[in-house]
């Protein structure tokens, strides 16, 4: 055992104490005292955002937000973990909505709520402007709502903590799809590559790989070629 | 007698001696005191609280943008200039309010957590104040094409002037934009209810009131002269302007006229593109073009 490895803190899960390795993640040492996750737990490296957590620190009465599998335990910290964040589901037809700022309010009309607090902000793991992406949706500036919340994961922080009872995230996403579909547009790459598929040009290839035995798809995905 | 009885916390913490003898001689005047099972703060705490800077936020936030601006070079000085009536009497209101109460500026810095520091050190300008300060000699050499033989009603609204402290002007005898109008080449058609009140947001409400009080701004106008009026608000422009046609449905007699912002003028009289007059109701570039203008 190296000589960090020994160094312990404690931390407070759903109100238990306990004693963990000092350098690990809040899920790392979830799992360290006993609890196996079966939700709130996803891709582990930052990405998904299934493992959002609140925590408070010894002595600070901020509370904070975190992904459980980036945020490493600090010494009397208090941890809830809230994987989920109830939201209603809103569907939509794309080609139907227009790329203005009534869109928005058609469809998130709490947006129209907000304080400008800029909690959302602070909530935030991923250090996104949360509230300036907000406050762009209302004003009907789809590209840079869609380029601030670029790097949204929708862990749900930012709507637990909007005393608005706004869901940034959920707009967010309307703001990425109209921006995709009607400032952006279809590139060029992309229709290419319909038309050819289409045409029918990779029926062959997939009617081989529908023939292939387990042994030869193993083989092929293994020795597959990696373009990064 | 039995009546309800709100206690409040103070007669259950220090004035116990207040709340005991309250429920002894009520008793004896035939009066039982009922409190609510459930009750809490009567929210005094919330009436007189001096530190509620909610609605310092918002504003301030924006001043520290303007301040980054400075910061990053991006500016030449800490000025920052808005158009919208109800944005510069919002930031303007909220910058001094800081300024003059330490205190509540270091609230604001506390709640703000993630922002630099607001230096207090922006000043917030409107365009017309910017305008006067460039001198009309200057502004009207700028012209090229005066709005000659125009006809043109100024309105003020209500933030652009008042509170007097905020005010960019006098508001009991504005002048700028008159000033304006004229060093554009047009004529100058005084109304008398050119600081009165459109209605404001009563256009969501209360679609008759603010009717009524826009068309007593438009009917002096028009009773003086006026061909065209101009406003400096996106909400004056909207009651005078774009709800002319609820104004018709309450004054049969009532005949529109074209209302314009200032700056919309100032592009056209500098030949400049982008006067957006296609957005506007009702139609401003009828009355423009038998004038010649356009």
């Amino acid at each position: 055992m190296g000589k960090n490895e020994s160094e312990m803190v404690t931390i407070h899960v759903m109100g238990k104490k306990h004693e963990v390795p000092a350098d690990l993640t809040i899920m790392k040492a979830m799992e360290y005292a006993g609890h196996q996750f079966r939700r709130g737990a996803g891709c582990r490296g930052g990405y998904c955002g299934a493992c959002a957590a609140m925590y408070r620190v010894k002595g600070s009465y901020k509370l904070q937000g975190a992904l459980a599998c980036q945020k490493i335990v600090e010494d009397g910290m208090y941890i809830a973990q809230i994987p989920f964040s109830p939201a209603e589901k809103i569907t939509y037809d794309l080609s139907e909505l227009r790329p203005d700022a009534n869109t928005f309010l058609e469809y998130y009309p709490e947006i129209s709520r907000c304080l400008s607090c800029n909690t959302c902000t602070k909530a935030c793991p991923q250090d996104i402007q949360v509230m300036d992406y907000v406050q762009a949706s209302l004003r009907g500036d789809v590209e840079e709502a869609a380029k601030l919340s670029f790097d949204c994961i929708s862990c749900g922080l930012c709507a637990v903590r909007c005393p608005a009872e706004i869901v940034p995230y959920n707009v967010g996403q309307l703001a990425r799809r109209l921006n995709s579909r009607y400032v952006m547009g279809p590139t060029e790459h992309v229709l290419k590559r319909v038309e050819e598929v289409e045409a029918g040009e990779f029926d062959a290839d997939i009617d081989e790989l529908k023939a292939s035995d387990k042994k030869t798809l193993q083989d092929r995905y293994e020795n597959r070629e990696v373009k990064l | 007698m039995k009546l309800a009885y709100y206690p409040g916390c103070t007669m259950k913490t220090d004035a116990k001696n207040f709340d005991e003898s309250t429920y002894s001689s009520a008793e004896a005047l035939g009066i039982e005191l009922i409190e609510p099972t459930r009750w809490n703060c009567c929210g005094t705490v919330h009436a007189l609280a001096k530190d509620n800077v909610m609605n310092y936020l918002a504003p301030i936030r924006n001043l520290i943008r303007v301040e980054q601006m400075n910061e990053e070079e991006l500016v030449d000085d800490k000025r920052v200039v808005t158009q919208c009536a109800m944005c510069y009497n919002t930031l303007k209101r909220a910058n001094l309010a800081a300024k003059a109460d330490p205190d509540k500026m270091g609230k604001i810095r506390d709640i703000m957590e993630k922002e630099p520091n607001y230096q207090g050190s922006v000043s917030v300008v409107h365009m017309l104040e910017l305008i006067k300060g460039l001198g009309w000699d200057e502004f009207k050499s700028k012209v090229v094409k005066p709005l000659d033989g125009l006809k043109v009603s100024p309105y003020y609204g209500c933030l652009l002037l008042r509170p007097r402290e905020y005010g960019i002007d006098d508001p009991d005898h504005p002048t700028v934009m008159e000033d304006l109008i004229e060093a554009l080449g047009a004529e100058v058609v005084d109304n008398p209810y050119k600081a009165k009140c459109c209605g404001a947001y009563h256009a969501v409400h209360m679609k008759e009131v603010a009717a009524d009080l826009s068309h007593r701004i438009l009917r002096q106008a028009q009773e003086a002269g006026a061909e065209l009026i101009v406003t400096a608000c996106p909400l004056c422009q909207f009651n005078l302007g774009d709800r002319q046609d609820e104004i018709k449905k309450h004054q049969r007699e009532f005949e529109g006229i074209p209302v314009v912002y200032y700056t919309q003028l100032m592009a056209l009289a500098f030949g400049k593109e982008g006067t957006g007059f296609e957005q506007n109701v009702p139609d401003p570039v009828r009355v423009l073009e038998e004038k010649g203008l356009l």
